[in-house]
């Protein structure tokens, strides 16, 4: 178990800037996820942590060693990869076994623990099969094996659910967070999927365009979203963003159609004159009885099964709504939106950063 | 990956240096050869720094094996060879694998087999067969009595005779009958989807429009490929046309048979001294085209290498 | 693999097939079967016909001291251009793999000599090879028994085999290398991190995920080495001194040819047929059965 610390880390391929000044520090022990979406530097970011990506600028450190130069076997990580990797020629105990092997321990030894971990991850009966006989499944718990047999100071895991199938990874998902619990090893694992990252993390990293947007608990990341870029990336359907003008003399705000609508100015003390991004949850809106409120007007809805999500326009700008299955809807029909002052979020139009 | 092995990486560089001189040196000695004249060549030492008369030898080497002409025939040979490849390759793996009739197995396992057994272990009796084409065929009417009946019929004694030595198609045909490309354009044909055979039919495409204008656009990458190595498979060929081209003074033959008769030998020089550098510039000239070749097509070359052979 | 969707039109499919069958069957298996029914039968002086004769012209030619001569010759020349070819392909393969900087250059370097025609690699090596002008030149002077491929038999032997692997050895690179490439790279992160070396990965992880092509080469090799040794030898040596290169080929060529021999030859090449034959086939049978992965 080991900390694990960045500072300003930056990664370039040629020109281009992959990640760029990440800060990060991770405690002994946690479960840290990076989300983000595909290309936001996330993965980069891990295979430097490894290894298996050289550092262009800024310093990595493991435990109070920094490993920037270290080779990837000098560093105690251990990862699992998104195609798990395995040895194809070698049989699952050898695949498990493979690290203890190259470390020189003697077979009995290396025997043992590979039985020990096989029994943990349920392996036991599989020992002998190679992996093309195996199931994605089993094949992802081999990958597991070989990180945890090592028992490494930190766990490095590479989008290792998105290739089973959506049954399959939420029951590994459960599986990782109980090895995790019951290992307690830092864990670093990189994903583009926010369920995911909310379900496992201690704490969430969201990354976008190479720089970290928010680091916070998922509680914090989903109410209090620091950027209105993670505001829309985290929760499903993501938060509502709406473009409006703040006036703080009046106390209300005035959408792009003219309408009006009042807040709280004791819990908004920030707010400045001007244009702002204005948004909130689809859950926390409710459609109000008496007429009062924001307008919407509706074009169609999706089944959720224990709830409904209704798609419209408020001021010509789309938003959603998730409503419960007693209240009327029909399409092209205007209702009335009231939203709890509580549940309204402002974020600055030009940096799309928080306003608290 | 960060991995700090400076002596291993300098190993490597000095094996991978070794490899390049192993290469290179054959390469540039050919070459220093070229640019001799015979009497420097003559003098035993190594000899690492070329001469000036690179041209002078080029053109005595040219004259000599009348390489303009032997050049001709190589590409003319080596274009045939690999044009009717790719088109026959591609025909015969749509027919197979675009079509259901009886038989087919068999026939793909006919085909498969000229897989096993190159032109040299059978080359007397090609060399029969390319003196008369028609030979299996006349021998089958024999052996069925047609022409027995036939002759009694018309009073005609059946004589049939196409002989294909000492011209184009009798250094072609025997090269197209293999298998080769037919089982690369028959792999590739499998990965195309099922999907697309339907779309196409459902807009009314039929056999010769799907081939034309669906399957041929999209291979070719494979196209280019199989074109390569086969125009190289012919260019190299050296036993068939040694053979099949028996009339030197007439047809000729192929720029890489010519080689042999540019190395100095004692009937050549009439136990005068060897001219190797005329042999050298010969060789040059030859050797130039697939290698250009191959530099220009790399990708091309070592995919279809790969895609062929396995 | 099969089709689902295909057209209906049986008779078209056989046209499309028509021109490669007829083309086989004149140039593959009529010659196949002609050297079968030479190799049975003996031609009758003055046209009279073949004679059958059974297994005589095998009995001839296994009774044949420089038949059995030509068979060893071939495998010590397979043998030693396999090991030489396939060593050489190997080392530039997994030292090119390692992808230092400049591997690029080394990789296209290192394909050429298979795009050297096979007479012109000959030739150039008969020039580098000879005693008069080439490498060895000035060690003649002093002594004229120290090279002498025109002379002596192991000199002419050992020549042509490195020439022939000269020219493989490329060959085998542009496979080994692709087999290599194709190993999965977060594979051979995943060994990294599990501690092993360079060194150790390619022992534990690289050469054995290449065995199929490994095997898929030495069929390969061997079997080429009988059929394209051809103008190699007839450029260098023509088969000599005293027949000390004269492969299976070469001598099927020889006594067919220059010879006249058809039967002898036809009954040669029977012989080869078969030996390629099993060969092929046990590369299908075994090697692709046992060791493939993926």
């Amino acid at each position: 178990m080991a900390a694990v610390s960045l500072s300003a880390v930056s990664k370039k391929f040629g020109p281009n800037t992959v990640v760029d000044k990440v800060d990060l520090a991770i405690e002994a022990g946690e479960f840290v996820v990076i989300l983000g979406p595909s290309g936001c530097g996330k993965s980069t970011l891990l295979r430097m942590i490894a290894g298996l990506e050289a550092t262009s600028d800024g310093e990595i450190q493991i435990g109070d060693v920094v490993v920037n130069d270290l080779e990837p076997r000098a560093r105690g990580c251990a990862m699992v990869f998104q195609n798990y990797a395995l040895y194809p020629h070698m049989t699952v105990a050898e695949n498990i076994g493979y690290a203890l092997k190259v470390a020189g321990l003697p077979k009995a030894d290396r025997i043992a623990r590979i039985q020990s971990v096989a029994q943990m991850l349920g392996l036991g009966e599989f020992l002998d099969r190679k992996p093309m006989q195996l199931s994605g499944g089993q094949r992802q718990r081999v990958a597991m094996g070989r990180a945890m047999i090592r028992e490494p100071k930190v766990f490095l895991y590479d989008e290792p659910l998105s290739n089973l199938d959506a049954r399959l990874r939420v029951a590994m998902r459960a599986e990782i967070r109980r090895l995790h619990q019951r290992l307690g090893t830092t864990s670093l694992f990189v994903t583009h999927d926010q369920v995911e990252a909310m379900t496992l993390a201690d704490r969430i990293v969201v990354m976008n365009q190479g720089r970290i947007e928010q680091i916070g608990t998922p509680d914090e990341i989903y109410r209090r979203p620091a950027s209105a870029y993670v505001a829309s990336f985290i929760g499903s359907p993501g938060l509502n963003l709406l473009r409006v003008n703040v006036s703080t003399n009046d106390g209300h705000i005035k959408f792009g159609d003219g309408q009006l609508l009042a807040y709280d100015r004791k819990i908004w003390k920030n707010l400045q004159d001007g244009p702002v991004t204005f948004g909130f949850r689809a859950e926390e809106a409710r459609l109000a009885s008496d007429g009062r409120g924001l307008s919407i007007r509706f074009s169609f809805s999706e089944e959720l099964g224990s709830s409904r999500l209704i798609y419209g326009a408020v001021a010509d700008e789309e938003a959603v709504l998730m409503i419960d299955h007693d209240e009327k809807f029909s399409a092209d029909e205007t209702a009335a939106l009231s939203i709890p002052n509580s549940a309204m979020q402002f974020f600055s139009a030009e940096t799309g950063r928080r306003i608290s | 990956m960060i991995e700090r092995t400076p002596l291993l990486n300098v190993t490597t560089y000095i094996v991978l240096c070794i490899g390049a001189l192993m290469v290179f040196i054959p390469l540039w000695l050919v070459f220093v050869g070229a640019t001799l004249t015979v009497r420097e060549i003559n003098i035993p030492e190594l000899h690492l720094i070329p001469g000036n008369h690179l041209f002078e030898n080029l053109s005595a080497a040219w004259e000599r094996g009348h390489l303009g002409e032997r050049l001709t025939n190589s590409l003319i040979m080596s274009l045939g060879v690999a044009t009717g490849k790719v088109a026959m390759s591609a025909i015969t793996a749509f027919g197979l694998v675009y079509f259901r009739f009886p038989g087919r197995m068999l026939i793909f396992w006919l085909i498969f087999i000229t897989l096993m057994l190159p032109l040299e272990v059978r080359i007397v009796p090609t060399y029969a067969v390319a003196a008369n084409a028609l030979w299996p065929f006349q021998s089958i009417l024999d052996a069925t009595g047609i022409s027995g009946i036939i002759a009694s019929l018309t009073g005609i004694q059946l004589a049939l005779e196409w002989n294909l030595l000492n011209s184009y198609t009798g250094l072609i045909l025997p090269l197209i009958a293999t298998a080769t490309g037919t089982f690369l354009y028959r792999q590739f044909f499998l990965t195309v989807p099922d999907e697309l055979l339907e779309a196409a039919r459902m807009d009314g495409a039929g056999p010769f429009r799907f081939l034309t204008e669906f399957l041929i656009p999209l291979s070719r990458a494979n196209m280019a490929a199989l074109f390569t190595i086969m125009f190289l498979y012919a260019w190299n060929q050296y036993l068939w046309p040694l053979l099949a081209t028996p009339d030197r003074a007439g047809f000729g033959t192929t720029a890489v048979v010519e080689l042999k008769m540019l190395a100095p030998n004692v009937s050549t020089t009439g136990g005068g001294t060897p001219d190797w550098n005329v042999a050298m510039a010969g060789c040059l000239i030859v050797m130039l085209p697939p290698l250009l070749l191959v530099a220009f097509m790399q990708r091309y070359f070592v995919r279809g290498l790969i895609a062929t052979e396995k | 693999m099969e089709k689902r969707a295909t057209f209906s039109n049986a008779s078209i499919g056989v046209l499309f097939v028509a021109p490669q069958i007829l083309l086989v069957f004149t140039f593959f298996y009529w010659p196949t079967g002609a050297a079968l029914f030479w190799a049975f039968t003996l031609e009758r002086p003055w046209g009279g016909g073949n004679e059958w004769v059974g297994l005589d012209n095998f009995r001839q030619v296994f009774a044949d001291r420089a038949y059995w001569a030509s068979i060893t010759r071939s495998l010590v020349f397979a043998g030693a251009t396999t090991f030489l070819a396939m060593g050489f392909g190997l080392l530039l393969a997994v030292a090119c793999d390692r992808g230092l900087k400049f591997y690029q250059g080394f990789r296209t370097v290192f394909v050429w000599p298979y795009a050297v025609v096979a007479p012109a690699a000959a030739l150039a090596f008969r020039f580098i090879f000879a005693p008069d002008a080439g490498i060895f030149s000035a060690l003649v002077k002093s002594n004229p028994e120290f090279w002498n491929p025109a002379q002596n038999g192991y000199h002419a032997m050992v020549m042509v085999i490195v020439c022939y692997s000269w020219k493989y050895a490329a060959y085998c690179f542009i496979f080994f290398l692709a087999a290599l490439q194709a190993i999965p790279r977060s594979v051979i992160e995943a060994s990294a991190m599990d501690g092993a070396g360079v060194l150790r990965r390619v022992r534990d992880i690289q050469l054995p995920l290449i065995t199929p092509t490994f095997f898929f080469l030495l069929v390969i090799s061997i079997t080429d080495s009988f059929q394209d040794s051809f103008s190699i030898v007839d450029v260098m040596t023509d088969g000599g001194p005293a027949k000390a290169t004269e492969f299976m080929v070469y001598k099927i060529y020889f006594d067919g040819f220059r010879g006249l021999d058809y039967s002898g030859a036809a009954a040669q090449s029977i012989v080869l047929m078969f030996l390629m034959i099993v060969l092929t086939f046990f590369q299908f049978r075994f090697i692709e059965r046992r060791i493939h992965y993926s």
